[in-house]
């Protein structure tokens, strides 16, 4: 094997962990700064300027915090747990390209860890993986609250994974690859040429099944702190307690980065006469973006009830993102019978499903999304009241 | 080298296998399926299969063992006891495995040398690892394809109608 491609993957690898750890600690940072903001608070303001030094002063703290292991719990599996967590969210990276080939000291380096033809595929499956620290790790603590925090997890992880792999099927059917290179060689040029403006409503589908997957409000059921105290983590500490929040921030960090590949041309500048180096820079504006809609909608949206997730899950989205392969499928079908303008066909087809989601969402939730369950008595009562 | 990475993740495989089976814990019993499924989409991989490695990932170890793994908190269930629910289950166990081992190693040794080294050729390995799947799933089988589809929702139908027989 070459030994320069050995040392090209190994020194891609380390930037790549190091740039997302250290970008997880910014991003605490950048969450507490923007919820305050819209809260009308300071918000860290202590350590160093503009608080720039607490991610660090927090990271010292969890280490020299005791780790506790509760009685009569599952000690092997209790470990194992938050490192599956974190392992998942590092590796997802791998395949997502952050920039063009570059040429280097007389090699081109392409800015990317590796280019696997099912690159998308690679990302599904591990990210399906990520539950089962969440699981393990609610279930080895020996505490009933972990326990649900848990198994509401594994619910909703399964729930709407369907959604999403599926959101991202129409990406993949318009481009006709998985490898994540491809799709964002295929959204080159202009920025009308990004996916977004072909597949509008599977960008919305991915987006909502993306906040469900990384356990983010307003999908924090697993660790919904009025009912569960912490959920799953709630008898972690210290490292092994820091493990989970950087998976979760991690993960975040990683659906972006999808998002921004699959819709919004991945790397791939605005204007098609901006040179090809400045991809970075690009990537990261986009990921930061999105990362800041992510803070957003914490700041702003309530928590789902639990029949109202799993309801919205299976009855919406999935149906939704059923009815836009079938549409995209059929487009591109027209688009060979007929060779139309292809953009307009997939863009229309997508629109009108929209429009019907609209529909469909407003005539469901006037009928069950505010019918609340009968809390106690029988049902009969229950019935009654919400007639 | 790629032998050497085979003995190993074989060793993993037979090792988590064993474990699996011999596990008193459910939970652990799955984890050790999960590692097992692992290793296995690794030798895939080695095979130069990725996309059925990656299917393995997500189907098996993602979706099926989180279901498992599911059910089994829900039940509470997760010491196995030391008694056989059916009488000489052990043992018949034991018979059959050990005749499905004979099985697939006569058809593997007395299988024509053809078929043992027809390995894919360049153009199959190369990016349209996906495609060839899908194309072979919907034209040379088609038929078996549907036909699991169609098996699949039939399990699906039957166990609502068993869940919800109250309601029926």
């Amino acid at each position: 094997m070459d030994l320069g491609l050995l040392v090209e993957w190994i020194i891609k690898s380390v930037v790549i962990m190091g740039v997302l750890l250290t970008g997880f600690a910014y991003e605490t940072w950048l969450e507490r700064k923007v919820v305050s903001k819209m809260q009308f608070r300071i918000g860290p303001n202590r350590a160093g300027p503009f608080g720039l030094l607490l991610p660090l002063a927090d990271g010292i703290k969890l280490i020299f915090k005791e780790e506790l292991t509760p009685a009569m719990a599952d000690k092997w599996v209790f470990r194992i747990a938050p490192i599956m967590s974190m392992v998942v969210a590092l590796i997802t990276f791998a395949v997502i390209p952050v920039g063009p080939s570059i040429n280097l000291f007389g090699r081109v380096i392409p800015l990317r860890l590796a280019d696997v033809n099912i690159g998308l595929m690679y990302v599904l499956a591990v990210s399906s993986l990520g539950i089962y620290g969440i699981v393990l790790g609610g279930w080895s603590s020996n505490n009933k609250y972990a326990l649900l925090g848990g198994m509401r997890s594994a619910a909703q992880l399964i729930s709407y994974e369907l959604a999403l792999g599926l959101s991202l099927m129409g990406v993949v059917m318009l481009t006709g690859s998985l490898s994540l290179v491809d799709i964002v060689n295929a959204q080159a040029g202009n920025f009308w040429n990004w996916n977004i403006f072909l597949q509008p409503l599977g960008f919305i589908l991915y987006g909502i099944c993306g906040l469900a997957e990384t356990n983010r409000a307003p999908f924090d059921l697993p660790e919904a702190e009025q009912e569960l105290t912490a959920g799953y983590h709630t008898e972690y500490s210290g490292m092994k307690f820091a493990l989970f929040f950087m998976a979760e921030y991690i993960n975040m960090v990683n659906v972006s980065a999808i998002a921004s590949t699959m819709f919004l041309g991945g790397w791939r500048a605005p204007f098609g006469f901006i040179p090809e180096w400045t991809g970075p820079i690009w990537f990261f504006i986009k990921v930061i973006t999105f990362l800041f809609i992510y803070i957003w909608l914490r700041a702003t949206v309530p928590r789902l009830r639990y029949d109202q997730l799993m309801n919205f899950g299976w009855k919406v989205l999935l149906p939704l993102a059923i009815a836009n392969v079938i549409v995209t499928a059929i487009t591109m079908a027209l688009r060979q019978v007929y060779a139309p303008n292809a953009v307009v066909t997939v863009t229309f087809g997508s629109l009108l499903l929209m429009i019907a989601a609209v529909f469909l969402w407003r005539s469901w939730t006037s009928r069950s999304m505010r019918r609340r369950p009968p809390l106690h008595g029988t049902s009969a009562e229950g019935a009654a009241r919400t007639a | 080298m790629s032998l050497l990475l085979f003995g190993i993740l074989a060793v993993i495989a037979l090792i988590t296998a064993a474990l699996m089976v011999t596990a008193r814990n459910l939970v652990h019993a799955v984890l050790m399926m999960v590692a097992n499924f692992g290793t296995v989409a690794i030798m895939y991989i080695t095979l130069s299969a990725p996309f059925v490695a990656v299917v393995q990932v997500a189907v098996y170890a993602g979706a099926i063992m989180v279901l498992f793994l599911f059910v089994v908190m829900l039940l509470g269930e997760q010491q196995l006891s030391f008694d056989e629910p059916f009488a000489g289950q052990r043992m018949a166990a034991g018979v059959l495995g050990l005749l499905l081992a004979i099985m697939l190693l006569v058809t593997l040794f007395t299988a024509s040398p053809a078929v043992l080294q027809t390995g894919l050729t360049a153009e199959q390995i190369g990016r349209e690892n996906a495609q060839r799947v899908g194309e072979l799933l919907y034209t040379q089988y088609l038929l078996p394809f549907e036909a699991t589809s169609i098996l699949l929702l039939i399990a699906m139908v039957g166990a609502v109608v068993l869940a919800k027989r109250r309601l029926l």
